[in-house]
């Protein structure tokens, strides 16, 4: 064929960083894979018999749902995350199941963001958003979260925590044009790890009310808090319901990340477009993957709070892994970030920059990236580059960080520790 | 009190009203007989089921899997089409899986369809075909289809074609692609051989794209067959008038070319001083070399042409949203590159239980069991009876070919729909009345056509017949009124060709075939 194929928006989203990594770590086959972050343990039991029963139960469940969710998942969404919101939502008005969270970015990008349009991102970011506002035909402008050390007596000092990663005041105000459409906001953060104070979320909401911006909150990570920490939701604050999208993962929050089942909600003026872009782009989800996670929200709300609630006992779990990893990372010389929440660990690798500035690969490749690439072939351990979760121009100043994902079984973490008790002879040595 | 900044981006401008949602609301009152949507509700075959069970109780397989298709997924529908397509398809390069043949219809256009391209659309068409062009910025060209007159037979989809003066009319240098759907919703059409050599010929001269939409594939009735526009051998890239007498020459030359068999199987260059200086290269496809494929100077369908599927539609499980895209690789990686920024992944229980019930039926293509086989037998019964049906209450069903569909006339009723919305179409107000006050839903054929096409279709009502038999018909019998005599639907005949005679390589085939015997 001689005319150009590929339709126009598509430019400078092709590139797809993951697909490096997801090879490199097929290609060793001894290595752990602490890079990609989904769960290698089972989910729990009654999302399990929740999956078996919407399979083997009323053969209706094989055919299509209610385009914009199945009736019993969206009501049980709506009643659920009403308590949290505290505010009364409505199933239909106020609720969209979308195809992963992921689904659920694309379809509020595609239906609010316009060519010409900016958005607002905070760095580090999870991959897609740049891409996604790309796609709609809009300009990302990127603002950095920075760590900001301080001293304190109580604090301390060999650990870095992802609370002191903070966004400049002036500088997120001095983000904000008349052209801004779109502020999006990851809370837990993908691959920080931080838990936005309400304090913070204040800031950001002052400003997104006082320039007449929407905000699309990624609230994927929201039970996977640890110590003390809350997720709060910027919804909830006064005057945002009105500009909040909020949005949710069946995946992350059940440990299915196959189902590939997430949602938004938000107001009914906004959430009209999420519906037009979606019977338009999709039409309709899975209707058992639905109807199981149904089943497994209606579990919680009932055990909310208690011992025995999923809610409860993951994030406790997995502070166990996060402190685990800690641990282990620190006596190889990494400086880990400590993680406040999410699937994630971030470490520092300043010191092994310093003694080891040049490892192998392209020119101008930030330093992470050879990083990873020589600590798989050299070390057996998989981990992702944060410089992928920066904007291009900034990648340099954010070359020196690894992320982990330590919600991984038992199995791992062995392995993972015998391949840092073997690095760590080899620098005695 | 709300600004104007929270609105809507342009591209859903205008799409956000929806035939569905009007209707499925309006069929929602379960004492409503609902022979509207296109949606089975005789259960998926037990070995389906079975095989989502067994998935069900694997743990591993709930997290993500690879985003362009499950691996035994992929590979399953790469075996299976590998029977149906004369070359081999690469399962990761040349297959997308998709949530559902929407969502491949999705990618498809995102990732090919610019601002500013047109795109060919015949009407009845599938209602999601224009709100997802216009979302992509390009402009829909509608083509409607014309009913010969019916005469002595059964009216039947096949009397529904395209004249090819008009459609050739229809492209030119912005045309950016033509969607075909075989077989064919809402008519139940199923797309003939001479009709897709049209297509295929118009889309090589203009170098336009072909969005295939198969998803009823296997849901073709006796005496049709479903055929792929990619199946159809490149057809030469010009016409030349061809005489008696240098027939045999032409023929003799060919012969000399092609080896001892007689069967064209690899690139020949021809130069007769009596054809058009045009000519250069003659190329039947079907071959397995890729080089040959590679060095072709007039790439035939396959290059140029992606193919939609349905999981939904092949195994009566529409709730399961799991469709696929096969196509060249420089056509299939744009469309890839929509699903990494759009969904990244698609369900993977779902995808296993797919995979596997792929593997059972297409190791048993040939078996009557095979669902493939067994689905359209089935089906066919239901057609036959819902037509006779149609038929004892006085309208004029349109027998369909392919589908589970079946449109019928409703105007020979002439029903008092005075009492209906005015500024509607006259099968709006119809359906509405049969809900009303017959308990049946149906879906309005103009649901199905642009504004300025309406109202050639507004006398046409769809039913879908993947329906368990019994009470529905019993329903549908008493819901109509008294039978009238129907009247006579005139239709004007439009004969298709042209002046110039054009040769496919199959009719060259045919003349070599001839002039060796």
């Amino acid at each position: 064929m001689a005319r150009r194929l590929q339709a126009r928006r598509l430019e400078g989203t092709e590139h797809n960083p993951w697909v490096e990594y997801v090879k490199l770590a097929k290609e060793y086959k001894d290595s752990v894979n602490l890079g990609q972050g989904f769960p290698n343990f089972p989910p729990p039991d009654f999302a399990l018999e929740a999956f078996q029963q919407a399979v083997t139960a009323d053969h209706m469940l094989n055919q299509y749902t209610s385009a914009f969710g199945h009736p019993p998942l969206t009501k049980v969404l709506a009643s659920f995350f009403g308590k949290l919101l505290g505010r009364e939502l409505d199933p239909v008005t106020n609720v969209l199941v979308t195809v992963g969270a992921y689904g659920a970015l694309f379809t509020a990008f595609q239906a609010l963001v316009d060519e010409g349009d900016e958005v607002i991102i905070i760095e580090p970011f999870f991959d897609c958003y740049e891409p996604m506002t790309l796609m709609a035909g809009g300009h990302p402008v990127f603002v950095s979260l920075r760590p900001v050390r301080c001293w304190s007596p109580s604090q301390d000092q060999d650990l870095d925590s992802s609370s002191s990663w903070q966004l400049d005041a002036t500088e997120l105000a001095s983000k904000f044009t008349p052209r801004t459409k779109a502020l999006v906001l990851n809370t837990p953060n993908n691959p920080l790890g931080k838990v936005f104070s309400t304090a913070e979320l204040q800031l950001v909401a002052s400003l997104c009310q006082q320039h007449d911006v929407l905000c699309i909150s990624d609230e994927v990570y929201q039970w996977l808090v640890y110590d003390t920490h809350e997720h709060v939701s910027i919804a909830s604050l006064p005057g945002m319901w009105e500009r909040t999208l909020t949005i949710g993962s069946a995946g992350k929050t059940f440990s299915v990340t196959g189902w590939k089942v997430g949602w938004v909600l938000g107001p009914d003026n906004i959430m009209k477009h999420l519906r037009t872009m979606h019977q338009n782009s999709v039409y309709h989800c899975a209707t058992q993957a639905q109807a199981a996670v149904a089943q497994c929200f209606e579990r919680e709300q009932l055990l909310f709070g208690q011992p025995s609630s999923y809610f409860v006992q993951l994030p406790r779990d997995m502070q166990r892994c996060r402190d685990h990893m800690v641990r282990s990372l620190q006596s190889v010389g990494f400086k880990p970030v400590a993680s406040q929440g999410s699937y994630f660990l971030t470490v520092d690798i300043s010191d092994f920059k310093s003694k080891m500035p040049d490892l192998p690969g392209a020119a101008h490749e930030p330093y992470d990236r050879c990083f990873v690439k020589w600590m798989i072939k050299n070390k057996g351990l998989a981990a992702i580059p944060v410089s992928i979760f920066y904007s291009r121009p900034h990648q340099k100043d954010f070359d020196h960080y690894l992320r982990f994902c330590f919600v991984k079984g038992e199995a791992t973490f062995q392995a993972m520790d015998e391949k840092l008790q073997k690095w760590k002879a080899e620098l005695e040595l | 009190k709300m600004s104007s900044k929270l609105k809507n981006a342009k591209r859903i401008e205008g799409l956000d009203s929806n035939v569905w949602i009007e209707f499925t609301k309006l069929a929602a009152d379960p004492s409503v007989v609902n022979l509207g949507q296109g949606l089975p509700d005789i259960s998926p075959p037990t070995y389906v089921k079975e095989e989502l069970s067994k998935v069900a109780f694997v743990d591993n397989l709930n997290q993500y899997t690879r985003g362009f298709g499950h691996p035994s997924l992929v590979k399953a529908l790469s075996c299976l089409y590998e029977k149906l397509y004369p070359n081999q398809i690469d399962p990761n390069k040349e297959i997308l899986v998709t949530v559902g043949a929407y969502g491949s219809l999705f990618n498809a256009i995102q990732g090919l369809i610019d601002a500013g391209d047109e795109v060919i659309i015949m009407v009845p068409f599938y209602d999601c075909y224009e709100p997802m062009v216009r979302m992509a910025g390009a402009t829909p060209v509608f083509i409607p289809l014309r009913s010969k007159a019916a005469g002595e037979k059964k009216w039947s989809s096949s009397d529904w074609t395209l004249d090819s003066q008009e459609l050739e009319s229809k492209f030119n240098s912005k045309t950016k692609a033509i969607i075909l759907n075989t077989p064919h919703n809402p008519l139940g059409k199923v797309y003939t051989k001479e009709e897709l050599q049209l297509i295929a010929r118009l889309c090589i001269k203009y170098d336009a794209l072909c969005i295939s939409d198969e998803v009823y594939e296997w849901l073709v009735y006796t005496g049709n067959k479903h055929l792929k526009i990619e199946s159809i051998p490149e057809a030469m890239r010009f016409t030349f008038k061809l005489q008696k007498n240098r027939r045999k020459q032409l023929v003799e030359g060919i012969r000399k070319a092609v080896g001892k068999d007689g069967k064209i199987g690899r690139e020949i260059q021809t130069a007769f001083p009596f054809l058009s200086d045009k000519l250069v290269v003659l190329r039947y496809g079907g071959t397995q070399e890729q080089d040959v494929r590679k060095r072709a100077t007039f790439p035939g369908m396959w290059e140029r042409t992606v193919t939609v599927g349905s999981a939904g539609k092949t195994f009566s499980v529409t709730g399961w949203k799991l469709g696929w895209t096969i196509g060249p690789h420089h056509l299939i990686k744009h469309a890839q590159t929509v699903q990494q920024n759009t969904v990244y992944t698609c369900t993977t229980p779902l995808q296993e239980a797919l995979a596997q019930a792929l593997w059972i039926d297409l190791k048993r293509m040939d078996d009557p069991e095979c669902y493939f086989n067994s689905l359209p037998k089935e089906l066919e019964v239901k057609r036959d009876r819902m037509v006779h049906l149609l038929e004892s209450v006085g309208l004029k069903p349109i027998v369909p070919d392919g589908g589970y569909f079946i449109i019928a006339d409703v105007s020979s009723l002439d029903v008092d729909l005075s009492d209906m919305k005015k500024n509607e179409p006259y099968d709006y107000k119809f359906v509405k009345w049969m809900i009303k006050n017959k308990k049946l839903s149906a879906i309005p054929v103009s649901a199905f056509c642009n504004s300025e096409t309406k109202s050639q279709f507004e006398k046409f009502v769809r039913f879908c017949f993947i329906k368990v038999t019994g009470g529905f018909l019993g329903r549908a019998a008493v819901a109509v009124a008294e039978a009238q005599e129907s009247e006579q639907v005139r239709r004007t005949l439009h004969p298709a060709g042209g002046d110039d005679v054009e040769v496919s390589a199959t009719e060259l085939r045919i003349i070599l075939d001839k002039a060796v015997t």
